[in-house]
């Protein structure tokens, strides 16, 4: 098994290598146009063809995958400092500020997520820039996907309230912000990493879905969820089955990043 | 026991009910364009008319009013108008939500069935091959977006609801195995085969009662991921549910439907929470 996790290790900085370097890599940038060649087979000057507006695939699923794997730990990065604030400070203090955070946490987890994104997603404005799109998706994801986080946190840091050292410190005099920063927060850090690692697959997936319907970064921007919209048209890609490169690599790369992150959350929890 | 907490249940839900219907209406009066009509921009209408449809409009611009008047509206059973489709938003549901309500069920049963029947082997024998197998199955299909299993189910001519089950199936099969796996080793049931009770018997009376209260956890938390799939699934398949409903709606930011379809599914899903926790609070006792 750690035969296979290294070999996913190596798959995904590999994956990451290229996306970042994208501008080095590419051959062609991601809305340039190759007009007298639409939908072209793969060749030595388009490695995965064309799309129908005659744009370089591998230059767009490179650029793609770069939008969606660098914004994924983004949005990750900032769901685990939500849920660190929310439920690190639940855990830590406890009583009714314990009780209230976990009932908003549980309210949140009782919503289908997809619904929750779906509905503030459409409160916001439609038609806006690719970047702005952008913008608004991953921070929406990172906004509204806190609670499990946050729940696991907060368990983590009720652990540390009642543990001895904590006890000891407080029986010294030690304040209880210094003691939330100094001790509780560093004895997080496992459970934060665990929950950062695994929340970036999730808002991975949650990207792809609102892609597909039409609620995700706006074209000619590309992102894995709308690569993925390619694949509605189904004779085409029969035809021409080169065009399932993105959900190759978007499955590839979920499926490394729970090899490689499932044993760390699970010796976190 | 588990009547004890019933009120508790349904206090609970009822203060959903409540505080989801304030958050809609904050949601929706705080939404960039809400109050405008488009009739404004119609250049045959005088500033009088124009001054009157914005005067119309006027008691909605008060948000603690708006509040009242959506609550009021709430438990009278007025769910507001769809604006894009221009019908009463009840009148929608009750249309779309029996066919939701079937596929989620008929995807979690099924969803159930596959992944529970793959996790129980993995406590009987320990198969490398089989573990490979339905790790590697599992794996790729968590990996699949629901939106593209609903396509591929499309292309297959199968229905929304098999998609569903997909969705479910990987979940339900990890955490059910790891539940199981947990049972199995706990030290009395080690004792049984120690003693050379049957593998059968050891797993329906000790292994299984030890686990159900999780199990029924696991369960509640499925149809939650079941209605969440049900959106790209339904939206891909052309399926007339609440999940496309919530789709068209977000396209054309429709937000009465939208903030009574996530109102509608948020009690939905905390009443099966509610019916798992009572059946998980039922069988907890300890089996020793």
């Amino acid at each position: 098994m750690n035969r296979i996790r290294l070999v996913a290790v190596v798959f995904l900085a590999l994956t990451f290598s290229a996306v970042l370097l994208a501008d080095f890599v590419a051959p062609a940038p991601y809305a340039k146009q190759f007009r007298e060649a639409p939908n072209a087979a793969p060749s030595a000057k388009h490695l995965l063809g064309t799309d129908d507006l005659g744009r370089d695939a591998f230059s767009r699923l490179l650029y793609g995958s770069r939008v969606s794997l660098l914004l994924a730990p983004a949005a990750a990065l900032l769901s685990t400092l939500i849920a660190a604030c929310i439920g690190g400070l639940a855990g830590y203090l406890g009583g009714w500020f314990e009780r209230a955070a976990l009932a908003a946490t549980d309210l949140s987890l009782s919503l289908p997520w997809l619904f929750l994104l779906l509905t503030v997603r459409a409160l916001l404005p439609l038609n806006i820039a690719p970047i702005a799109s952008v913008t608004i998706t991953f921070a929406l994801l990172g906004v509204l996907g806190w609670s499990s986080s946050g729940r696991v946190i907060c368990s983590g840091a009720r652990a540390i309230r009642q543990s001895d050292f904590v006890l000891q410190a407080q029986a010294l005099g030690c304040p209880p912000h210094r003691l939330f920063f100094k001790q509780v927060l560093p004895n997080l850090q496992p459970v934060l990493s665990a929950q950062f690692w695994t929340s970036i697959p999730i808002f991975i997936i949650a990207e792809a879905n609102l892609g597909v319907l039409g609620l995700g970064v706006s074209e000619p921007l590309p992102s894995w969820g709308n690569l993925l919209r390619g694949l509605e048209n189904w004779p085409e890609v029969k035809a021409s089955p080169w065009k399932l490169m993105p959900i190759v690599l978007l499955v590839a790369v979920v499926s490394c990043f729970q090899l490689v992150f499932q044993k760390r959350e699970n010796l976190a929890s | 026991m588990w009547l004890r907490a019933l009120p508790k249940h349904f206090l609970r839900l009822a203060l959903t009910i409540l505080l989801g219907g304030l958050l809609g209406a904050t949601l929706v009066r705080l939404a960039p364009g809400f109050g405008v009509d488009e009739r404004e921009l119609d250049t045959r209408l005088s500033t009088q008319s124009i001054e009157a449809l914005r005067q119309s409009h006027a008691p909605q611009n008060n948000i603690f009013a708006y509040y009242r008047g959506y609550l009021v509206g709430l438990f009278r059973g007025d769910l507001g108008f769809s604006t894009s489709l221009a019908r009463p938003v009840s009148e929608l549901f009750a249309e779309r939500l029996p066919v939701t309500l079937r596929s989620v069920a008929v995807g979690v049963a099924a969803g159930w069935l596959l992944g529970f029947f793959l996790a129980l082997p993995s406590i009987f024998f320990r198969w490398k091959a089989y573990e490979v197998f339905t790790a590697g199955l599992s794996g790729l299909f968590i990996s699949l977006p629901a939106a593209i299993l609903g396509l591929g189910l499309v292309y297959a001519g199968g229905p929304a609801s098999l998609a569903i089950a997909l969705v479910v199936f990987p979940r339900v099969f990890q955490y059910a195995r790891n539940i199981l796996l947990q049972s199995a080793h706990l030290p009395h049931v080690l004792a049984a085969h120690a003693r050379g009770l049957h593998s059968t018997r050891v797993v329906l009376c000790h292994v299984l009662p030890n686990a159900a209260p999780l199990l029924f956890a696991l369960a509640g938390i499925s149809v939650s991921m079941a209605f969440g799939a049900a959106i790209p699934i339904e939206a891909i398949c052309d399926y007339p549910g609440i999940g496309q409903l919530t789709w068209q709606a977000a396209l054309s930011r429709d937000l009465p439907v939208l903030v009574n379809v996530t109102l509608l599914i948020t009690i939905i899903t905390l009443a099966a929470n509610s019916l798992s926790d009572l059946a998980s609070t039922a069988f907890a006792r300890p089996r020793l």
